[in-house]
């Protein structure tokens, strides 16, 4: 498979259907390298022409933004929209809810207005528009799965519903933790936590959410964030539970599963 | 004239001349409650108007939507079905008996007893009927209320930013309410005893559903007795409710009254977005781009909020339409997890802090520096430091508070105006900059995962 940047696409003159905004994790870390891989697979497969911004992609500034630092997050969200409406893009699709808020809420009052998509949407359309066709009911068949809502995706922009359509594809059992949707518990990743050491309590957010997760008795954690996948997973391997217990990806679940 | 008649005459000489003296004293009291509630209220706008402006005049349909659901409907206390249940009932009787206020005020003015009972015949026996049916609902809740409190310890009812003041605070509003709904069936019960007995100036009037079912308490008594117990619970009765008035502004119980326009006032934008900060939006493009400019654009002077006057009105009118009911803190990961951030004593501390400049300017005509502020003097790096910006707390208010753009406020001014930040920080600040990412990681690298 060859993924073409948007470079490539305007030195030939084309204008790709959308732009994938992979983001610093899914650029950087290991584990959410996979997760952008099984993505762009996917999109490969059903045919999306799409490109990515390659080294010309920077930071969304959220981190910087959430933590205080708001000089930071305009300069970061000067260059990005500089170099994507330079492109002419219209159609922004990303794997981190984080990029997608500042996206589609933040950048717009910038001069940065698109269409902005989070993966876990455009895999539920794919899906209702039968172009995703999951094999012999997934590779997760009678397995019992339980959904984290990431803050930003769920409570930060309403969308509950069209990452669960995409798990109920599979031909699984999803169980509700007793905090969800609207009340869903944080990973304990977002306002810039990732980037520090939590403050002194008496647990860890992520050891707590993982413990409610792995409570419901599902085999599969699923996610829809990068920086949730991780903490969850250090969650389970805290209860000693990674052997029996998988954080993967939406993205991950269907890439396996086609 | 015999001596049984000038006595007669006398005493009704005397129950006149007690009847106006108890009207005077009455207005008295009600001009008297009335002026400090106004001067009292007065106060709290200008406190509130020492935020900073900001423009929340879009949208009024939806705003005017959201006050019915949100403030009148209590749409979002029904995510706990019980409290929610028992507050409606506490809200509804409380609001619908204080139409029996109106009678009582006119009552107390004119001399009259049961004004409007002549005119609205058995439907007035059923009206207080009804409210009767109220205040006993009413007085359960509270009751219930304070089990809950007091003897279940409830977590979010018992945490350690309640000790003093808020504790008590509650306590002492629904102990208050116990009385007053209390006061109000006794004096019925009295009023019924004294129509059987066919007291002179006592309405006649059909029974009423719950006192009409207690005046075995009161039989034996006599005239003068039943007049004053019922004289006594008018009196505590009217001259409570003008109290507690005047103890709404110093109360949480001021939710009441705010929840509404602060359920207007509320955000409407999706809760993950930010606040931007136009200013820095602009030092940002005059410095990218020199000649968009203006000569004499002034840089400016302060970044995030360190005290009262740099957050806006609306957060300031969030803080005094907290209730303090826990709900923001009990979703809190951070809190739940032991940290030292709950964002109702963000709230309270704003609202502690906002009395405490009111204080400062009524005593010297406009605000003395003392040295304090909201950041640092009422709330910690450490609390600040801990928030995940998840929004739990902003979802979970049923009265539309957002403590997360307070919180952020202070974040900012921490940031920017002091550098005040983990090295960690610093170092993901350092990064981004540099590397165009948080981490260490070579911006030439971004695209390597191509070939993994």
């Amino acid at each position: 498979m060859s993924i073409k940047n948007m470079a490539e696409y305007a030195a030939n003159g084309e204008v790709p259907e959308v732009l994938f905004w992979v983001g610093c994790a899914g650029s950087f870390d290991q584990r959410a390298q996979r997760i952008t891989r099984a993505f762009t697979q996917i999109l490969d497969k059903v045919g999306v022409k799409f490109a990515i911004l390659g080294k010309e992609e920077m930071c969304t500034g959220d981190p910087a933004r959430r933590a205080g630092n708001e000089f930071l997050f305009q300069m970061m969200a000067y260059n990005n929209i500089n170099t994507i409406n330079a492109y002419g893009v219209k159609k922004v699709v990303t794997i981190c809810p984080h990029c997608f808020n500042v996206f589609k809420n933040e950048y717009p009052k910038l001069g940065g207005d698109y269409e902005v998509i989070h993966h876990t949407t455009f895999l539920q359309q794919l899906i209702n528009e039968g172009k995703i066709v999951l094999k012999d009911g997934g590779a997760f068949k009678g397995k019992k799965i339980t959904y984290h809502d990431s803050c930003y995706l769920g409570r930060g922009n309403g969308i509950y519903e069209a990452p669960r359509e995409v798990l109920q594809a599979f031909d699984t059992e999803l169980v509700e933790m007793k905090r969800c949707r609207s009340n869903g518990m944080c990973c304990g990743a977002g306002g810039a936590q990732m980037f520090k050491e939590e403050e002194t309590g008496t647990n860890r957010v992520n050891f707590e959410r993982a413990e409610q997760a792995l409570e419901t008795g599902a085999t599969i954690i699923a996610a829809n964030c990068p920086f949730c996948t991780t903490m969850l997973t250090d969650g389970v391997k805290n209860k000693e539970k990674e052997d029996s217990v998988k954080v993967l990806d939406i993205a991950e679940m269907v890439a396996m599963s086609i | 004239m015999t001596f049984d008649a000038k006595a007669s005459t006398f005493e009704l000489k005397l129950a006149c001349q007690m009847q106006i003296a108890q009207q005077i004293l009455f207005m008295i009291c009600a001009v008297a409650a009335i002026f400090f509630f106004t001067k009292k209220v007065k106060e709290m706008r200008r406190n509130i108007l020492l935020g900073r402006d900001e423009d929340i005049s879009d949208n009024k349909e939806q705003r005017w939507k959201n006050m019915i659901l949100l403030a009148l409907g209590q749409k979002k206390m029904f995510k706990k079905p019980i409290p929610a249940l028992l507050h409606l009932v506490v809200y509804a009787g409380f609001i619908i008996i204080n139409i029996e206020i109106l009678e009582i005020l006119l009552d107390g003015v004119t001399g009259a007893h049961r004004l409007f009972a002549p005119m609205l015949g058995s439907l007035y026996a059923f009206l207080v009927g009804f409210f009767e049916v109220l205040a006993v609902l009413v007085l359960v809740g509270c009751v219930v209320f304070y089990i809950r409190r007091n003897i279940l310890k409830v977590k979010r009812l018992d945490m350690p930013e309640l000790n003093g003041w808020p504790r008590n605070d509650a306590n002492l509003i629904l102990i208050t309410e116990v009385v007053l709904m209390s006061l109000f069936i006794i004096m019925n019960v009295a009023d019924l005893s004294l129509q059987q007995l066919g007291a002179e100036h006592y309405t006649k009037t059909d029974s009423f559903w719950i006192s009409g079912s207690l005046t075995g308490m009161f039989s034996g008594m006599s005239v003068g007795t039943l007049v004053a117990i019922e004289r006594t619970c008018w009196w505590l009765h009217i001259i409570g409710v003008l109290l507690f008035l005047n103890y709404l502004p110093y109360s949480k119980h001021l939710h009441i009254v705010l929840a509404f326009p602060n359920a207007y006032y509320a955000k409407l934008n999706p809760q993950g977005e930010a606040k931007n900060m136009k200013e820095i939006q602009n030092e940002v493009l005059y410095m990218m781009e020199p000649d968009k400019a203006p000569a004499e654009a002034a840089a400016p002077t302060s970044f995030g909020a360190k005290d009262i006057k740099d957050l806006s009105w609306k957060n300031l009118l969030d803080a005094y339409s907290c209730t303090e009911c826990g709900r923001c803190t009990d979703a809190c990961p951070a809190n739940m997890t032991g940290k030292k951030l709950s964002p109702r004593k963000i709230m309270m501390d704003t609202r502690d802090r906002m009395e405490e400049v009111g204080k400062n300017i009524n005593l010297n005509g406009e605000f003395k520096d003392d040295g304090k502020s909201l950041l640092h003097g009422y709330i910690t790096t450490e609390e600040l430091r801990a928030c995940t910006t998840c929004q739990a707390c902003v979802e979970a208010c049923p009265v539309s508070i957002d403590p997360l753009d307070i919180i952020m406020q202070l974040r900012r001014n921490l940031i920017m105006e002091e550098s005040s930040a983990p090295g960690e920080w610093n170092m993901m600040f350092g990064n981004i900059e540099n590397n165009m990412a948080p981490w260490k990681f070579s911006p030439d690298d971004r695209d390597a995962w191509v070939n993994g």
